[in-house]
């Protein structure tokens, strides 16, 4: 469904953050990339949905050839992709209601979206979207009046009112304790297999990404360097990918629900890269 | 700076302590012949004839003021009502023509960089200009009377409102907007949904504090003409109505001490 | 029926930001009244309007060709006097509001001093530097002496106001443990008070160094000295080149103030 075919990204600063990217991705499947800080995962779904500009190659989301787009058929083609962020990016001094509809902004007109005007159905649809990621209640609260991991809901609601069929989702748990964090990558989960939605998943957490993908891809310096099942992966095929490090001190993965939630957002110490990518 | 404190300390240091030392001498040295030399510009261009009598004036100046003619006070509602237009009018055009001006120079949501250095130049030329300057040229131009009062208020919060709206729009989160981005909403509805919500309260607080300065310099716009108060305040003084001049010093003196009032306690509510 | 339920039928409309419905309302009734009544107020003679129209044309084609040479002299003078008015006003009103300011710090000032030194600042601050302006001139005749001193005036209130603030808010634990050591008044204030202030006390400085040039070339108008005169005379002779060539100069002396006070700022930083 979403095929990448050479592309390259070239900052002008000189640095090369994606070299030579080929990558397949069918239908429904759920991928997570990982890779150390800096790997290129972020300017990869960037590359996507054309927030950074590839500086060459081809991405086709089913006929759609993206890199060309610009105007309203960049806008058009952006609908079918949906954003899903580190830091949530909702718009704080917006209602959870409004940031919510905002993603439909690329279906409705200006005055229309100014003034609030949202067709009957994407108003239900979002309502139905909110009880869904159970925040029924929080309709008229402001989105700074939330918790991190209910921020995070607010922002799947959003991007599941686009009707996406491609889900882009930058380091979801980031910012949240282990135990928030399996719950929203599970809702995510669940979500895509609902919906029949393909995923990309950038994430830091190893044991997260092996027990919620379907696929895993490593990315190391901007290159593939893994792409395979997340049975697959093992303590070489880490050292690839993050470098050295002793990858079998890491803790049973039952025990990682018991753990107390903490600050550091990846509970698995040993298997972290710590930071945002 | 490097202090040694030792006589057996190391040359290069004390060099350099020395040297920076002088040259803070020099700059203070410098400072202080400037002033002198403006001084002396200054002084060569006064009577000073004048200036020892200035202690009689000033006295002279105070008995005529008082007592007040208080009298005078009910020709001055309509004057007052004058200013209060002058300077609300004046900051909602103002702000009418700021709000796009500060989208187009602030370097995150200008469409094109020649476009923003024009924007700039329209708050740099605002902002040089005094609005006395602007009620001048306006009296000039569209004759005497409120309306030149209005516009040179607006000229002048252009600049005022702009700029600190611009820096404002340059300080907001870029993530929200990348997200409103990726919704695939238009260029409008980045604005109206990512940058707006994020400004709204610095806006609101610029326009209120302009309006608070607007009311104060609207007070003496009447006099090259341009309406208010101002105009009263000069015939008083033409005709040497002290006890007139200090009604209006005190009607000025309670509008403008309400207005900082009203502005401080909306900025505080905002905020 | 609760906005949830409504929401689940489709129907939702925004918050209204003030949600007492009299209160609301009111006030955009109230706003509606005033913004007529202002309008209404407003004469305009259009005749008069379409006769400048020409003439307001004739000052825009002026920036295209601003004539600096045929007043040059009238020109010169006046710019050299606002700028020495400036350097001098600034000085002299820095220095002075230092004691203002510290007179005016709740924290520091005893009773009588604060009220005398606020009453000091809100005058100061309340009033047009032009009414000072006019007043100086009554008691110090024409020229840039009056000027110098309502600039100065006009310093004091605006910088001991905000050197108050300073003052208010500063760290208090720092002078307690100047104070702790036996350190006098002076000396607190030397080491405590004055390093916390101080970077922020010379941005103010160049800040309303700027601002006092700017306001000088309008108190020539009452005869207080500067470019102001100058300005005056050509715009009400429609000289309009010679007007574009004085407030192109203005402006880029503006600029060239600004860019160098925010080296200045980044340099004591």
């Amino acid at each position: 469904m979403l095929t990448l075919t050479g592309v390259n990204k070239r900052y002008p600063t000189g640095d090369r953050a994606l070299t030579d990217i080929d990558l397949n991705l069918p239908r429904g499947q759920v991928m997570a990339l990982i890779g150390p800080s800096g790997a290129g995962k972020s300017t990869l779904i960037r590359c996507v949905n054309r927030l950074v500009e590839p500086t060459s190659g081809s991405i086709r989301l089913e006929e759609t050839e993206l890199t060309r787009l610009s105007g309203n058929a960049l806008r058009r083609a952006r609908r079918a992709m949906a954003m899903i962020f580190q830091e949530y990016a909702l718009v704080d001094r917006l209602t959870v209601m409004e940031n919510v509809l905002s993603g439909r902004l690329g279906y409705v007109g200006f005055w229309r979206s100014f003034t609030r005007r949202y067709p009957q159905e994407d108003i239900a649809e979002a309502f139905r979207l909110l009880d869904r990621v159970g925040l029924p209640h929080a309709l008229d609260k402001r989105a700074d009046a939330l918790s991190g991991g209910q921020r995070q809901r607010v922002g799947i609601a959003r991007a599941l009112i686009q009707r996406p069929r491609l889900l882009l989702v930058d380091e979801p748990t980031a910012s949240l304790d282990p135990k928030t964090s399996r719950q929203i990558m599970r809702l995510i989960r669940e979500l895509c297999a609902e919906r029949e939605l393909a995923a990309i998943i950038n994430i830091h957490d190893v044991a997260l990404a092996q027990q919620f993908a379907d696929r895993i891809v490593g990315l190391r310096a901007g290159e593939i360097v893994f792409d395979g099942k997340p049975h697959e992966l093992d303590a070489d095929t880490l050292t690839t990918i993050y470098g050295e490090e002793e990858w079998d001190t890491r803790v049973n993965e039952e025990d990682a629900e018991s753990e107390p939630a903490s600050a550091e957002p990846v509970p698995r110490m040993a298997l972290a890269t710590g930071g945002a990518s | 700076m490097p202090v040694s404190t030792s006589p057996q300390g190391t040359p290069i240091w004390r060099l350099r302590t020395t040297r920076s030392q002088w040259l803070g001498y020099l700059g203070w040295l410098a400072g202080a012949c400037l002033f002198l030399l403006c001084w002396k510009v200054i002084s060569d261009n006064t009577m000073w004839v004048f200036v020892e009598d200035a202690g009689r004036q000033g006295g002279d100046l105070i008995s005529r003021m008082l007592p007040p003619q208080w009298a005078y006070a009910h020709r001055l509602w309509k004057p007052m009502w004058d200013t209060l237009n002058i300077a609300t009018l004046g900051t909602l055009l103002g702000i009418a023509m700021a709000f796009p001006v500060a989208f187009l120079a602030a370097r995150n949501t200008t469409p094109h960089p020649l476009v923003r250095s024009a924007a700039l130049v329209i708050i740099v030329a605002s902002r040089s200009i005094n609005s006395l300057i602007w009620a001048m040229l306006l009296v000039t131009i569209l004759g005497p009377g409120v309306l030149a009062g209005i516009i040179a208020i607006a000229l002048r919060s252009i600049g005022f409102i702009g700029k600190l709206l611009y820096e404002a729009i340059e300080e907001i989160h870029p993530t929200p907007v990348e997200a409103i981005s990726a919704t695939g909403a238009g260029r409008m509805q980045v604005m109206s949904y990512g940058v707006l919500p994020q400004v709204m309260p610095a806006f609101a607080g610029i326009s209120v504090y302009r309006w608070d300065i607007n009311i104060r310099e609207s007070t003496v716009l009447g006099l090259v003409g341009a309406g208010g108060i101002g105009l009263q305040l000069n015939a008083a003084i033409n005709s040497l109505a002290w006890n007139q001049v200090s009604v209006i010093f005190v009607m000025i003196f309670v509008t403008v001490l309400a207005s900082e009032w009203i502005s401080a306690r909306v900025r505080h509510a905002i905020i | 029926m609760t906005r949830q339920a409504e929401a689940r039928e489709g129907q939702w409309r925004r918050l209204p930001m003030i949600e007492n419905p009299r209160l609301r309302w009111g006030l955009v009734v109230g706003l509606a009244v005033y913004l007529v009544l202002a309008l209404a107020s407003v004469e305009v003679n259009w005749a008069r309007v379409a006769e400048g129209a020409s003439r307001g044309l004739n000052f825009i084609a002026a920036f295209a060709q601003p004539d600096f040479v045929s007043r040059r002299g009238d020109i010169i003078d006046g710019i050299l006097e606002s700028l020495t008015m400036t350097v001098t006003s600034t000085v002299i009103g820095v220095a002075l509001s230092i004691p203002v300011g510290l007179g005016a710090a709740r924290n520091i000032a005893p009773w009588p001093i604060y009220y005398l030194c606020r009453g000091i600042i809100t005058v100061s601050r309340t009033f047009q530097e032009i009414i000072i302006a006019i007043l100086f001139v009554v008691m110090f005749g024409f020229g840039p002496l009056a000027g110098m001193i309502t600039l100065a005036f006009a310093t004091i209130g605006f910088m001991a106001k905000l050197l108050a603030e300073d003052i208010e808010d500063l760290d208090w634990r720092q002078v307690e443990a100047v104070r702790a050591t036996g350190a006098s008044w002076w000396q607190t204030m030397n080491h405590a008070v004055q390093p916390q202030v101080m970077p922020r006390l010379i941005g103010l400085s160049m800040y309303r160094l700027d601002i006092n040039f700017r306001e000088s070339a309008v108190i020539g108008i009452v005869g207080a000295g500067g470019i102001g005169a100058t300005l005056n005379t050509s715009i009400s002779r429609y000289e309009y080149d010679t007007s574009a060539a004085i407030l192109l100069i203005i402006i880029a002396i503006v600029l060239l103030c600004e860019y160098s006070s925010s080296h200045i700022r980044r340099w004591t930083q």
